[in-house]
């Protein structure tokens, strides 16, 4: 009979099991991907799950995104149920993208600044004509390098500020809060809105940037900077006293320079929104910090009218962990409610019909 | 100093998981008196009071240590890593007689959890002056006996409840005995 | 499991969410925030009902869990599972022989007892949400006790129905202090939770929030004088134990309008069979 089928649970499950690995491993006449393939050449893939598994380890990040066969959100989240449980020993200081090791710097708002324009690798200039040369494997003729400029880059915001035409942001004098280890409580300040942002989903990202630029909460950006390259982390152990530098890591950072009026209390000047991403992420961190301004409107005397500056609406929507888990739980059984509101409905019906019947 | 204090639980997964169930049951229960065990304590703790340290404090909820424990300050600092603050700052007071509610946290109205426990060692638990407990967790009234706590207890008990929502949550300890009192308890003179 | 400590959670993950659950405990009724971890199973599949179980397992413990009332159904298989792999704890599906039962969307049948927990997976723990969409807000009308909003709602749902038209997550205020979601169960279970013998605890992972009911504590399903809460149910027996007071599931079973009620509790059907009692359905099931 018909609900037997519920029946066989255990057995479903592993079936299901067996042939979601076949699946995964495809025709086993092609070779098995490595990690090492994956790291090297789907890098971009790799930085948006460590961004948004908030991880920072190539090689998990990697094997995340072969057990999820390409799928970048179930990559995702593969890693952060790793990461949630590991112990923490230290908090790092702030890094210092002042010191990066620059692969790509650019500025829109200056023709040329100390340091220069570096375009690094990107995609910015390149025709999007598909290269039928990658369908076969060739040797690539290695990049022109020229010797590391060793100016000193400047951040842009830091070269307007001297002459305080930008709002000067201090440091908190406090510990930053942790969304992992503390859930989200409001008035939400700005450096957990900042860590929601960092570990947010780029898509929805990119939707409520690209949404105050068509008139839902418009701030007038200018990229003031985009950086990436490489930065040192550092701990500093109590027992020590000193810090101690315990690895690299590739980030993107954007500094967006917007357009502020004044207001009673401020002077005429520049604001800021701001976007730091693991790896090479420039599209989120650039997203991010049109995000980030907006989310400033209230503080910034501004009217709170857009989806993007309303900051319970984006920090409750922005982690797609979440939003994948709990759009996707609809398929799991709900017959109990639903034949609850069949009865219901059906009840509803008969009182309309007998209140009609008893006006006739 | 390191090498002369006691260790913690024997077994810190089991021995702490036992422990909290003992807690849960007494705070689902009000007045239910629990044993617990895993520990050997350090003076002037009991078994209860050392356990349930071990069992819920951390470097994430600063304590208050009552003065006269003192001697068990390191103990509690290597097992635990809780930081010491004063007692308004407190998530958990760890007290051998009773502190004044009102100099502990109680939360506010839309964030009521945001409050302090006192973890409170006393002489007795189940002998001593009667109290008549009744409230959610009760079915029908319940009396617990107790020895060492202050003589107006109902009366600054009384003032605590009133804050409901708000309030204190009281964890009582007897060597190796506990019981609690959660702030919306009803509690009368047995 | 190699690799993991004992019931999946590290120590310190525990420790949070046990202190989170005495304030829970403490304060019936009262949505405590607390730091949910990304588990092993998405969110939505009853993350926040698995950390607390986490939390409170036991080697000792006998867990039964269970998804619409039935041990057997894909999402109760998984978390039994994964519990008795990372855990090693004893499971089962007899509803008397459990001291924690994990739920989504039903209470058993069976009255539970003292010494046992009930663990609700629950997905959107703000009773208000769906009137007011701004956690910041509904969050100041339970500090306040302000659920006029609430009532509202219900009053203009018997001026346009003539009744009450929420069948399941019926809103129950809990000790007279708290509005409270009872997670999706079909609102036939609300009167289980009024003095329930054992302890109910709440979890929702996604929004990170735990709440709790201790036993014997006053649950009411709201309503008003002239219009009582009356639970909704089929009219129909259980078609294979005869069962006329279980919540009952409609099987669809040919596509010319053949239906068939059955216990969605597995566990009560099954001990009822055993029992001998038998509907009209089971007889015919027994001789084909």
């Amino acid at each position: 009979m018909a609900y037997v089928a519920v029946k066989g649970g255990e057995r479903a499950i592993d079936s299901a099991h067996a042939w979601m690995a076949e699946k995964r491993r495809g025709n086993p006449e092609v070779a098995e991907l490595s990690l090492d393939q994956i790291e090297q050449q789907l890098g971009r893939a790799v930085d948006r799950v460590m961004g948004e598994g908030s991880l920072y380890d190539r090689e998990l990040a990697a094997l995340a995104i072969k057990q999820a066969q390409g799928d970048l959100i179930e990559a995702a989240f593969l890693l952060r149920a790793y990461r949630t449980t590991l112990p923490r020993f230290a908090h790092s200081l702030a890094v210092e993208t002042t010191n990066m090791r620059i692969e790509r710097r650019i500025s829109a708002i200056f023709k040329d600044l100390p340091g220069g324009q570096i375009l690094g690798p990107t995609y910015d200039y390149t025709h999007r004509l598909l290269d039928f040369g990658l369908t076969e494997p060739s040797a690539n003729a290695p990049a022109p390098t020229e010797p590391p400029d060793d100016a000193s880059m400047p951040r842009v915001p830091d070269i307007l500020g001297a002459e305080g035409l930008l709002e000067s942001v201090g440091a908190p004098n406090r510990e930053p809060g942790d969304l992992t280890r503390q859930p989200l409580t409001f008035p939400a300040d700005r450096d957990v809105r900042l860590q929601a942002l960092a570990r947010g989903d780029e898509g929805f990202l990119l939707a409520m940037g690209y949404s105050t630029q068509r008139g839902y909460g418009g701030s007038h950006p200018f990229a003031g900077e985009v950086r990436m390259g490489t930065v040192a982390v550092e701990i500093e152990p109590a027992e020590l006293g000193f810090a101690i530098d315990i690895g690299d890591i590739v980030v993107s950072e954007c500094q967006m320079v917007n357009q502020f009026k004044g207001s009673k209390t401020a002077p005429p000047q520049f604001t800021r929104g701001y976007g730091l991403v693991f790896g090479f992420s420039e599209r989120k961190a650039m997203s991010m910090a049109l995000v980030d301004r907006a989310m400033r409107a209230a503080e910034l005397g501004e009217d709170v009218t857009a989806p993007a500056q309303n900051v319970e609406f984006v920090l409750y929507h922005s982690d797609n962990v979440e939003g994948t888990g709990f759009v996707e739980h609809l398929k799991l059984p709900h017959y109990v409610d639903f034949q609850s509101e069949l009865q219901n409905v059906r009840r509803l019906r008969d009182e309309v019909e007998r209140l009609r019947e008893a006006a006739e | 100093m390191m090498d002369t204090l006691s260790p913690g639980f024997g077994d810190p997964v089991a021995d702490s998981q036992a422990c909290f169930r003992a807690v849960l049951d007494a705070m689902s229960r009000p007045g239910r008196v629990a044993r617990v065990a895993g520990v050997v304590p350090p003076a002037p703790l009991g078994v209860a009071a050392a356990a349930v340290a071990l069992c819920l404090f951390d470097h994430e909820t600063p304590i208050w240590l009552d003065p006269r424990a003192d001697a068990c300050a390191d103990w509690i600092g290597f097992h635990t890593g809780a930081p010491r603050v004063e007692l308004d700052r407190a998530s958990f007071a760890l007290a051998l007689s009773l502190p004044d509610f009102a100099s502990l946290t109680a939360g506010t109205h839309e964030s009521p959890e945001q409050s302090a426990t006192i973890v409170l060692q006393v002489a007795s638990i189940g002998t001593g002056s009667a109290f008549r407990l009744s409230g959610p967790g009760l079915r029908t009234p319940t009396v617990l006996r107790v020895t060492g706590l202050p003589d107006d207890f109902v009366a600054r008990w009384d003032a605590n409840r009133a804050l409901f929502p708000r309030g204190i949550d009281l964890v009582l300890c007897a060597d190796d005995r506990l019981t609690a009192l959660p702030r919306g308890i009803r509690i009368e003179e047995g | 499991m190699k690799g993991y400590n004992f019931a999946y959670l590290d120590e310190q993950t525990k420790r949070m969410i046990r202190r989170a659950l005495l304030k829970a405990v403490a304060i019936p009724g009262h949505q405590v925030p607390f730091g949910s971890r990304e588990m092993p199973l998405p969110y939505g599949w009853g993350t926040g009902g698995i950390q607390i179980t986490a939390a409170i397992l036991g080697a000792s413990d006998v867990l039964k869990v269970i998804d619409q009332g039935a041990d057997d159904t894909t999402n109760a298989v998984s978390i039994r599972r994964f519990f008795a792999r990372t855990a090693n704890v004893a499971t089962t599906t007899r509803t008397d022989e459990a001291s924690v039962i994990q739920t989504r969307h039903r209470i058993p049948e069976k009255q539970l007892n003292e010494d046992q927990i009930i663990v609700y997976q629950v997905p959107q723990p703000e009773p208000l949400f769906r009137l007011e969409s701004s956690r910041i807000e509904t969050k100041r009308m339970h500090g306040l006790a302000d659920y006029g909003l609430m009532h509202v709602k219900l009053y203009e749902d018997i001026a346009r129905f003539g009744q009450i038209s929420i069948s399941y997550d019926y809103p129950v205020m809990v000790n007279g202090r708290y509005l409270m979601s009872p997670s999706p169960i079909p609102s036939f279970d609300n009167p289980k939770m009024h003095m329930m013998p054992a302890l109910q605890l709440f979890g929702a992972g996604r929004e990170k929030r735990i709440y709790a009911i201790p036993p014997w504590t006053e649950v009411r399903s709201l309503d008003f004088e002239d219009h009582p809460f009356r639970a909704i149910n089929a009219p129909d027996p259980c078609g294979l134990c005869g069962a006329t007071d279980s919540y009952l599931d409609e099987v669809v079973t040919d596509d010319k309008g053949g239906r068939l009620f059955v216990c969605s509790d597995t566990d009560h059907c099954a001990e009822r069979r055993a029992q001998g009692h038998i509907g009209a359905d089971g007889m015919r099931d027994a001789a084909e």
